[in-house]
């Protein structure tokens, strides 16, 4: 009995701790998003959606800067997704054996863990400077390199799950390869690739140091994706470092989409992972 | 092995595999020494022994399952109908359609009831959909699931009962019309009435199929087999008619194992 009393004892001491830290971390989280909510909910109303981003002193929305998001966010994820994809099938599926795979790997990783800022200037510098304007394709272009690692590791790790006993079952019918990846091992691990490919796109919806140097910013709605483009974190920036008040509301709108669209991504990506993936 | 006990089976039925001084590596570890092993058409041959004998290994050599890992290696000659399988050139797609695996795990591919059977037929026929459909209902009855699923068809294969998955994967591997079952420990992750219903299963295709299973359970393989293979570190000990090995073993060490004595 008294070791039992002992075990009740550090069992409740070790809850209490674990219940603190996580107590901790929960309040910055409530404050950030009490803050949002207060500061940005009054903005958000049908303007904020249907007017472009105005001088300072007027009326106006956040359309041109939410339509540049959506584009240059949507092209970054589909120039990003297949290359992703297609290199994290060669690490799962190939990458057993030489050199390159292990050598990829870990650039992935440094990648993976590269701050954007430096993924930015790595495409003002490869692109921007050679075409000679900032557009809305160097925008997509930096995002697509953010995309590519996190879509490269998820896509690894989630086929990795997959039993070899399934890959052998295939192969034993006389599949090839390719039919054993494309119809089996990638089916399988489906739920856990898109989970990876939302994950991504939740993570560049708010990057703004890649766009500030690649598609850096529109007064106007534009949908010429050679010309440079407004877009949600570069004009909360912009709004939010100036002297006034209506610019300051509209940046505070912007954060509060922002992050409502991030917890939609999230949310979405549990649902589809937890309904989707397959027992074994 | 001696040359009679070869002799002696040979008489019994036309051979269907013929291995003939096979050594397995892998990596340096040496699994199989020397096996000589002739194995009867239209019969049921089970390989026993202890764990870590080579059983798995040997069967794993039959459809070249192996050469999906590099550090494998298998060499001598496995004569199927007379052709030796591990030559250089060997086709691994028709030798797999030739001879069928089922594992001793079930593995359903993630697709439903019906694509899992018409997956392995597509590889090589281009049917239409009706004699599809016959060729799947054709299947799943004579892996004794039809009944139980010819109205859930559409479901995922991942949604069925382990007994129910695996004799799914032996309808998926029987649809592509092979000739040869290699049976994986198929019944070793089943409750006692799945694993009866595989053994009847095992019982009724025998008389169209020639299948070798791997068993850790010595009654099932005193049930359900005609012939025996016993090993044991990678060497074959004794092989013979399953009554003979089971009610008077040439070997002591067969003898032994059998007996509950050792393994």
């Amino acid at each position: 009995m008294e070791l039992y009393a002992r075990r009740l004892l550090v069992n409740r001491i070790n809850l209490m701790v674990s219940l603190l830290a996580m107590l901790f971390g929960l309040f910055w989280l409530g404050w950030i998003l009490f803050t949002l909510f207060d500061a940005g909910f009054g903005s958000i109303s049908a303007t904020l959606f249907l007017e472009t981003t105005p001088p300072p002193g007027s009326d106006g929305g956040l359309a041109n800067a939410i339509g540049g998001s959506l584009l240059m966010g949507g092209a970054g994820t589909l120039l990003g997704t297949p290359i992703g994809i297609m290199a994290g099938i060669y690490l799962a599926e190939f990458g057993n054996r030489g050199w390159l795979a292990p050598a990829t790997r870990f650039i992935n990783d440094i990648l993976l863990s590269a701050p954007s800022i430096v993924i930015g200037l790595f495409i003002y510098q490869a692109y921007v400077v050679s075409v000679g304007h900032f557009s809305a394709w160097a925008g997509a272009m930096a995002l697509a390199l953010i995309v590519i690692p996190v879509v490269i590791r998820t896509t690894e790790n989630m086929l990795r799950l997959v039993p070899d006993s399934l890959r052998e079952a295939a192969a034993a019918l006389g599949a090839p390869q390719w039919k054993v990846i494309a119809l089996v091992t990638v089916r399988a691990a489906k739920a856990g690739i898109v989970t990876g490919i939302l994950l991504a796109v939740a993570r560049i919806s708010g990057e703004t140091a890649p766009l500030l140097f690649t598609a850096l910013n529109n007064q106007f709605g534009t949908l010429n994706m050679n010309s440079p483009m407004a877009n949600l974190p570069v004009v909360i920036f912009q709004f939010a470092m100036s002297p006034y008040q209506d610019w300051h509301n509209l940046a505070w709108a912007g954060a509060l989409l922002i992050t409502l669209s991030v917890l939609v991504l999230n949310i979405l990506a549990r649902v589809f992972f937890r309904n989707k993936t397959p027992v074994y | 092995m001696n040359a009679a006990v070869l002799e002696n089976v040979q008489d019994a039925a036309a051979q269907k595999i013929a291995v003939r001084n096979l050594n397995f590596h892998y990596g340096r570890f040496h699994a199989l020494k020397d096996i000589n092993l002739d194995i009867p058409e239209r019969k049921v041959t089970a390989i026993i022994g202890p764990s870590g004998c080579g059983k798995s290994t040997l069967l794993r050599t039959f459809n070249r399952i192996y050469a999906l890992y590099p550090d494998q290696e298998a060499r001598g000659e496995i004569l199927i109908d007379g052709e030796d399988i591990l030559a250089p050139g060997q086709d691994l797609n028709s030798l797999r359609a030739k001879v069928g695996m089922v594992f001793q795990k079930p593995t359903p591919f993630p697709m439903s009831i019906y694509d899992n059977i018409a997956f392995g037929v597509k590889l090589y026929e281009a049917l239409p959909a009706r004699l599809m459909e016959e060729r799947v209902e054709w299947a799943l009855r004579q892996a004794a699931l039809w009944d139980e699923v010819k109205d859930k068809l559409k479901q995922s294969g991942t949604s069925l009962s382990g007994g129910q998955q695996q004799r799914l994967c032996i309808a998926r591997c029987i649809a592509v019309k092979p000739e040869i079952l290699l049976l994986d420990e198929p019944a070793s992750a089943l409750d006692p009435i799945s694993t009866g219903r595989i053994e009847e299963l095992v019982h009724e295709l025998k008389s169209d199929y020639t299948i070798v299973m791997v068993t850790h359970n010595m009654q099932q393989a005193a049930r359900v087999s005609d012939y025996t293979a016993y090993m044991y570190l990678g060497e074959l000990v004794e092989f013979g008619v399953t009554d003979e090995i089971f009610i008077k073993p040439m070997k002591k060490e067969t003898e032994d194992y059998i007996t509950g004595r050792f393994g």
